[in-house]
C-alpha cells in the first residue's frame, strides 16, 4: 500500500496544527459556531445527538495492521471502546470529546492518517474496489489512480468551498464493485483498442432525495489526462453548481438540468485550456505510487482442496462458501470478516476485534486490511491452507459470520440513535429483522439478498441500492419507514421502487418476512429476488406486504393517500 | 477595528475607496480618486470611464461571469472578488481563471466573508490582496498564509505540480 513520504507526513502534521488552532480559537469564543462548523466538517467532526463525532478516512478502504492497531487505540483511548465502518469505507467515532479531537488527528498522524475532507464541501475520501489487486477480473489496478487523485484533491486551491459534497470513486474490474453509478464523479479503468489504458469518465450520479444514476460524459480518458480533466469537471461545478438550496446543489442536479451531453461539452470546452498542461501525468509519477501497489511477496502455492475439512466441518464449510472468494494467486483466497454479529449494529468493531482483526493481517494477509462499502473488513491474500486456522481464530473474535450478502448482511446507516440528522432509527430496525432470520439455513435458502436501510433521505445506508431498501421517513414527529424493492449495485445498477405507504417500526419485519415468503414462493429455481421481481412485477409483492392484518389495516387507507 | 488591507503579504493603507452607484446614476457624480465599482456599472459606463482609466477598479460578485470582463482587464489597475460568505466558493474559480487563462496582473482582491481560514488558499488562487473585514483580526489573519508547508497541486505561484518537483 502507499507510503507516506516526507512532504506528505509534513502536510498532515501541519493540519493537526492548523485544526487545533481551530478549535482552541472556537473553544476561546474567538471563532463563532456558523465559522467553525464547515471548518470542522472539512476535518471529519459532526456535532450529534450525543456529542461530536469524527469521521476519520480510510483513502480507497486500505490499512496497514498496524495503522488498525491505532485506530483500535484510538477507541480505547478517546471513545467507548468501538467504532463504526461506514458505506464509503471510512470508520467513524460516536463518542469523541471536541477539547480532544486534534490529539485524535496527532495519533492518527503518527500513522500517516487523517481525518482531512471527510465531511464538508468539499472533494471527498475516494473509495474504489476493495478487491483491488486480487480479484480476477480486474483490467487494472485502480488504487494508484485513486492516491494520485487522492493527492490532487488534498487541500486543493480551488475546490475547498464546492456547492456541496462531492464524492469521486475508481473501479478496475469488468465487474462495478465501487457502486460508480451512484457517485458524483466515477472512472471506470478500460483500455481501447490500441492497448492503451484510460478511463470511461461518468458523472452526475447520486443517492438522497433525487436518486440520479451517473451519465457518462466520456468514453476514454487517456490516464496522463486524469488530474485536468477531473479540474475541469469540477470547476464546472464549482462555477455552475446551485448554491440557492442545499436540496439541489449536488453535481446530479446539474447534471440533469443541462443533460449529460451538454454538462459533458462544457467539460470538454473548460478542459481545452488545461489538457496538455503542468498536471498532465507523467510515467515516472505513475510509477512511483504503482510501486507501492505491487502484489506481495506471493509463495508459490497450490490450491488447496479442502473437501475433507468442509466434510468434517460443515459450519467451515458454509463460511467458505460464503466469506471466502477466488484469488487470482494459486494457493491465496480473499476472506470477508463480516461485522454483521446478531445484537450488534452492522459496520461496528470493538476495540477487540479490530485488534484482533490486525493480528489476523500479520499472520495471514501480508499485514494489510481493506474495508468494504458493505461494512465489512477484507484480508485479501490469505494461503488457502491457512484458511482453517483463521476461521476458528474469526469465530472466536465474533468476525466469522458465515452471512457475507446474505440477507442478515445488511448495510445501515447509523441513523437516529447517533445522527443528529435521522428520520428515524436504524440500528433497533436491524437488529429486529435479524432476530427474526437468525436461521442460517433459512438465510442460506434465500440466497444473495442485499437489504439497505438508511435513517433519512441522506441514503448513508444506500438503501435506493438494496434489493429491498428500507428509509426511515417522519411523519408528524413520528418514525416510519418507507420500502423500496429492485435496487442493485453491480453493473447492472438501478434504483429501487418505492412499494406504497410507509410502515410503523414494529411492522417492518414481518413485512420484510412477508417480502422474503413471496419471493420463496414464487420464484423459479435459481432465480435471485431482483430477477423474479422483474419477472412478475411489484404486485405480487405489494399484496403480501399490504395484507390486511391487525397491525396496519386501520391506517391502511388513510395511509395511501398521503404515501 | 475597521477594514484592514493585507496586501503583498503584510497591511497595507487601502487608497480604494468603494462607490455603489445606482446602475442608472451618470459616471460624472462619481469622486475624484481611486475608485472600485461594481463590475455590471463599469460595463454599462465603459465609454465614459475609459476617459479615467488607471483610478477605477471593479468588484466581481459571486455571480459575475468573468468572461465578460476579459476584454477590459488591461484597463483595470484592481479586481475585488466578493465573497458574501467564506463558504461560496465561485471566487476562487474566478481569481485562478483571471490569473492562468487571462493573465491578469493588476492588484486581485478578496472581499468580503474571509479570515485566517481562508487565506492560504485564496493566495493560491490568485489573490494577492485580502480585505479583512471589521469582525476579524488582521494580524491572525496573516498568520493562515503559512498554514501549510507546500502543495501538491499546481496553482498560482507555483507553477508545477508537486509530483513534477517530486523528481527535480
Ligand atoms: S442516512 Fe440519514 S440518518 Fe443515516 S447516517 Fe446518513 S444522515 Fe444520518
Amino acid at each position: 500500500m502507499y507510503h507516506y513520504d516526507d512532504f506528505d507526513r509534513k502536510m498532515i502534521a501541519a493540519r493537526v496544527k492548523v485544526f487545533r488552532n481551530q478549535t482552541e480559537r472556537f473553544l476561546a469564543g474567538k471563532l463563532g459556531e456558523d465559522e467553525f462548523r464547515p471548518l470542522r466538517l472539512k476535518n471529519g467532526l459532526y456535532i450529534q445527538r450525543h456529542g461530536p463525532m469524527l469521521r476519520i478516512a480510510i483513502p480507497y478502504g486500505q490499512l496497514s495492521s498496524q495503522q488498525m492497531r491505532t485506530l483500535a487505540s484510538i477507541t480505547r483511548d478517546f471513545d467507548r471502546g468501538v467504532g463504526h465502518f461506514t458505506t464509503r469505507q471510512n470508520l467513524q467515532l460516536n463518542w469523541v470529546k471536541l477539547p480532544e479531537a486534534p490529539d485524535i488527528l496527532e495519533r492518527l498522524a503518527s500513522v500517516d492518517m487523517h481525518a482531512i475532507q471527510t465531511s464538508g464541501n468539499c472533494i471527498r475520501n475516494i473509495t474504489t474496489d476493495p478487491f483491488a489487486g486480487v480479484a480476477a477480473d480486474e483490467i487494472a489496478d485502480p488504487r494508484p489512480w485513486a492516491e494520485i487523485l487522492r493527492q490532487w484533491s488534498t487541500f486543493h486551491p480551488e475546490f475547498e468551498y464546492l456547492p456541496r459534497k462531492f464524492k469521486v470513486a475508481f473501479n478496475g474490474a469488468r465487474e462495478d464493485r465501487a457502486v460508480l453509478h451512484a457517485y458524483d464523479l466515477a472512472f471506470q479503468l478500460v483500455t481501447n483498442e490500441a492497448g492503451e489504458l484510460g478511463f470511461t469518465v461518468y458523472a452526475g450520479g447520486g443517492l438522497g432525495r433525487t436518486p440520479l444514476l451517473a451519465q457518462k460524459i466520456r468514453d476514454f480518458l487517456p490516464w496522463p489526462h486524469l488530474l485536468t480533466y477531473s479540474e475541469a469537471v469540477v470547476r464546472v461545478y464549482n462555477r455552475y453548481g446551485r448554491r440557492d438550496n442545499v436540496w439541489k446543489a449536488r453535481i446530479k442536479i446539474l447534471v440533469k438540468a443541462l443533460g449529460g451531453a451538454e454538462f459533458a461539452r462544457q467539460v470538454e470546452e473548460e478542459w481545452a485550456h488545461l489538457k496538455d498542461g503542468p498536471q498532465t501525468l507523467t510515467a515516472e509519477e505513475v510509477a512511483r505510487v504503482s510501486a507501492y501497489f505491487a502484489p506481495p511477496p506471493y509463495e508459490r502455492l497450490e490450491n488447496e482442496d479442502l473437501s475433507a475439512v468442509k466434510v468434517d466441518n460443515p459450519a467451515f464449510a458454509r463460511w467458505l462458501s460464503r466469506n471466502v472468494k477466488p484469488h487470482r494467486v494459486a494457493g491465496y483466497a480473499v476472506v470477508v470478516l463480516t461485522l454483521k454479529q446478531a445484537g450488534c449494529a452492522p459496520g461496528d468493531a470493538t476495540t477487540e476485534q479490530m485488534e484482533a482483526a490486525a493480528q489476523f493481517a500479520d499472520r495471514f494477509s501480508f499485514g494489510e486490511i481493506r474495508t468494504m462499502h458493505e461494512q465489512n473488513l477484507v484480508l485479501a491474500d490469505v494461503p488457502q491452507r491457512e484458511l482453517f486456522s483463521l476461521w476458528q481464530e474469526a469465530r472466536r473474535a465474533g468476525l466469522a459470520n458465515a452471512t457475507h450478502g446474505l440477507l442478515t448482511d445488511m448495510i445501515v446507516c447509523p441513523g437516529g440513535d447517533f445522527c443528529s440528522l435521522a428520520n428515524a432509527k436504524s440500528i433497533p430496525i436491524a437488529k429486529a429483522i435479524q432476530e427474526r432470520f437468525d436461521e442460517l439455513d433459512y438465510l442460506f435458502d434465500i440466497g444473495d439478498l442485499a437489504l439497505n436501510i438508511s435513517g433519512c433521505m441522506n441514503s448513508c445506508g444506500h438503501h435506493h441500492l438494496g434489493n429491498i431498501g428500507i428509509l426511515g421517513v417522519d411523519k408528524h414527529g413520528e418514525e416510519w419507514y418507507q420500502i423500496t424493492l429492485g435496487g442493485t449495485q453491480g453493473n447492472a445498477t438501478r434504483y429501487g421502487e418505492v412499494i406504497g405507504r410507509s410502515f410503523a417500526a414494529a411492522e417492518v419485519p414481518e413485512v420484510v418476512e412477508r417480502l422474503i415468503a413471496t419471493y420463496l414462493a414464487l420464484r423459479h429455481e435459481g432465480e435471485t429476488f431482483n430477477e423474479t421481481l422483474a419477472r412478475l412485477g411489484l404486485e405480487p409483492f405489494r399484496a403480501t406486504a399490504y395484507a390486511k392484518d391487525p397491525v396496519n389495516a386501520a391506517a391502511a387507507d388513510q395511509e395511501l393517500i398521503d404515501a | 477595528m475597521p477594514e484592514q488591507l493585507i496586501r503583498h503579504g503584510h497591511l497595507e493603507a487601502d487608497p480604494w475607496q468603494r462607490v455603489d452607484p445606482a446602475a442608472d446614476a451618470a459616471s460624472s457624480t462619481l469622486p475624484d480618486g481611486p475608485i472600485l465599482l461594481p463590475a455590471s456599472f463599469w460595463l454599462a459606463h465603459r465609454d465614459t470611464l475609459r476617459q479615467r482609466v488607471g483610478t477605477i477598479g471593479v468588484s466581481l460578485a459571486p455571480t459575475f461571469r468573468v468572461e465578460d470582463l476579459v476584454p477590459d482587464l488591461r484597463l483595470l489597475p484592481l479586481i475585488a472578488v466578493e465573497f458574501p460568505k467564506f463558504t461560496d466558493g465561485r471566487g476562487y474559480s474566478t481569481a485562478r481563471l483571471l490569473r492562468e487563462r487571462y493573465n491578469y496582473s493588476g492588484e486581485l482582491r478578496a472581499v468580503g466573508d474571509i479570515g485566517r481560514d481562508q487565506l492560504f488558499f485564496l493566495r493560491r488562487a490568485g489573490f494577492d490582496a485580502f480585505l479583512i473585514p471589521e469582525s476579524r483580526d488582521a494580524n491572525d489573519a496573516l498568520l493562515g498564509l503559512a498554514d501549510y508547508p507546500g502543495a501538491y497541486q499546481a496553482a498560482v505561484g507555483q507553477r508545477l505540480p508537486h509530483f513534477r518537483r517530486r523528481f527535480g
